[in-house]
């Protein structure tokens, strides 16, 4: 693998925050341990098939393309799986944007491998979506045409190399904590698309640690530069998790499903606790004034991110929105040319092999 | 050029341009695994530069580092040629500028593992094996561009006749180097000639022979390659990154 010459700092988390590689080490154990014994046989000619379906997946069984499933089941799947797919490839236009500027040759590697597996992630996960009736083709225009969304935090602009470290720490950290759970998704293809993701996920978040550790123990003008990093990207992180429970449209079908196993809330919380300790080795502040441990509750209180911000933001009216759409657009209208050559190019080979087979 | 140091140069300046301009597709390829080829392959180049200038920082002996090299000299003490610093241009111009530079960095990494000094026989030896696989994709595309449409044909054609009069000044002579580059050239025609004829396009004929980047004198666009590589860096001296 590309650009993993670094080491870690101090203190950096030495794994996955908060022990969650661990974590997908267990969800990977358990899909093999539930491969091993094996599943029920399939339905029998009379039995319900909704019937069947549940017992399966309270069995911790996976459900796999060729099942049976729910409609409503399959069209939460393919929305949410295309809407990681999009926000992959739509995540690499921030950080994209440095690559050309980043300080140090060993910092430009590091940065074009990470955005490079961001392709890659994109391409497992709509390959991970197709095996459920839809092709990456029609995925790929629905994003275009506004019709999927992709991850609003992407939506907001990258204006200092810090940035690049702050998504790292706190947009893939984010990132890890809603997905750790994915790799249990009770839907075979996005439980192992996420094992893989959710690997190279942690490894990006501490390469971003690894950034704003050495600008917070820098000159006092790297140190502003990550604090003032961190001040941008903490409240939309947190925005990251969605809306409160309460407000969810989504969650409660997707916890019954076993697609989702945790809330909004459940998540945003567990990801302020493991960033507190971390913000006090980088020597960076959180920018919260009412942080604070709650004895009680065994948790941090925090303060909330302003989801008015957040719905103007999936609405489409985030700083970038407009731009990351067209720049999306423009590099698939480009490209169009070239994907029509490639096609032709391959016709004329198979059209060939066919005379000289005839 | 003189000497070792020079030569070392050259070779990273080419590697650590072409990287820089093949990044610049980053998330804008014509598709998606495309977009990942072009990020190997600028990774490619990227790990050869640093090899490269951290060996010609060590030949000079004045304290330079990788990216002491990278980001503190001007353009007119770049080496690189020209070639590597012209715009991307569409998609089949960074395939002609692609094909050709490996076409010639193949026998010029493969000459250089068998030279005398092992440290650039090492880093040769490791980089020709990436070349192959850049002039490989290169030249399916070169192929497929050419022979796929119309509209993909008259643009390879015009790629290659904007891009083959900079491929001269690779060749030029250099008898002292580690290789000399005018030995390469023949197998340089060798590999491109029948892949442009498989692509069904015309080997240009024009003698015109742009050159001076060995020597620090680029085109107008280099400094702007430049001028975004290093603001970041120059504008902290002496940080850690």
């Amino acid at each position: 693998m590309y650009g993993n010459d670094f080491s870690a700092p101090d203190g950096a988390p030495d794994e996955a925050p908060g022990g969650l590689l661990g974590e997908v080490e267990a969800a990977e154990a358990e899909l093999r341990a539930a491969a091993a014994r094996g599943r029920r046989g399939g339905p029998a000619p009379d039995e319900d098939l909704a019937a069947y379906f549940a017992e399966v997946v309270d069995a911790e069984q996976k459900i796999e393309p060729r099942d049976w499933m729910p409609d409503a089941y399959r069209r939460t799947l393919i929305r949410q799986i295309a809407q990681h797919a999009h926000s992959e490839i739509i995540g690499m236009q921030p950080e994209g944007n440095w690559i050309s500027r980043a300080p140090s040759l060993k910092r430009k590697a590091i940065l074009l491998a990470k955005v490079q597996d961001e392709a890659g992630h994109g391409l497992y996960l709509y390959a991970a979506a197709e095996t459920l009736g839809i092709s990456r083709d029609e995925l790929v225009q629905l994003l275009l045409d506004g019709r999927q969304k992709y991850s609003s935090i992407f939506n907001y602009p990258t204006l200092s190399w810090a940035d690049v470290g702050a998504i790292g720490w706190l947009v893939d950290g984010a990132a890890i904590v809603n997905q750790v759970p994915l790799c249990r998704c009770s839907y075979g293809p996005y439980a192992r698309a996420m094992i893989r993701v959710c690997k190279e996920e942690s490894f990006h978040q501490r390469q971003g640690y690894e950034i704003l550790h050495t600008l917070a123990h820098g000159t006092p003008e790297q140190q502003a530069m990550a604090q003032e990093a961190v001040d941008r990207w903490w409240y939309p992180s947190l925005a990251m998790f969605g809306p409160p429970d309460g407000d969810s449209t989504h969650s409660a079908q997707s916890m019954a499903w076993k697609i989702k196993r945790f809330s909004n809330d459940d998540l945003r919380q567990r990801f302020v606790d493991m960033c507190v300790q971390q913000a006090e080795i980088l020597g960076l502040r959180i920018p919260d004034a009412d942080l604070r441990w709650n004895e009680e509750r065994q948790a941090y209180d925090y303060t909330q991110p302003d989801y008015d911000e957040l719905m103007q933001v999936i609405s489409g009216n985030g700083p970038c929105n407009r731009e990351r759409m067209a720049h999306r657009r423009a590099a698939h209208a480009d490209g169009s040319w070239v994907r029509e050559a490639a096609a032709a190019y391959a016709a004329k080979r198979a059209g060939q092999k066919e005379t000289v087979a005839a | 050029m003189n000497g070792p140091f020079d030569f070392t140069l050259a070779l990273a300046d080419d590697a650590l341009v072409a990287a820089q301009r093949l990044a610049e597709w980053t998330t804008r390829a014509p598709e998606m695994e495309e977009d990942i080829a072009l990020a190997n392959i600028a990774l490619d180049q990227l790990g050869a530069a640093r090899l490269l200038l951290s060996y010609a920082g060590e030949l000079e002996g004045a304290g330079r580092d990788e990216d002491a090299l990278a980001y503190l000299r001007d353009d007119r003490e770049f080496r690189n040629a020209l070639l590597v610093e012209l715009p991307n241009g569409d998609f089949a111009v960074t395939m002609a500028k692609l094909f050709f530079l490996a076409a010639y960095q193949l026998p010029l990494y493969t000459a250089l593992a068998a030279c005398a000094d092992e440290r650039l026989a090492a880093i040769g030896a490791k980089a020709r094996k990436e070349s192959a696989y850049h002039l490989d994709h290169g030249a399916l595309w070169v192929k497929r561009l050419g022979d796929g449409t119309e509209e993909s044909h008259r643009r390879m054609q015009a790629a290659v006749d904007h891009v083959w009069p900079y491929t001269h000044e690779l060749f030029a002579a250099d008898p002292a180097a580690p290789v000399d580059p005018a030995t390469l050239r023949p197998a340089f025609v060798e590999v491109v000639g029948p892949v442009l004829a498989e692509a069904t396009l015309t080997q240009p004929d024009s003698a015109w022979a742009p050159a001076g980047g060995r020597a620090g004198v680029h085109t107008e666009h280099l400094a702007y390659v430049l001028a975004e590589m290093q603001v970041l860096h120059r504008a902290h001296p002496g940080a850690n990154w």
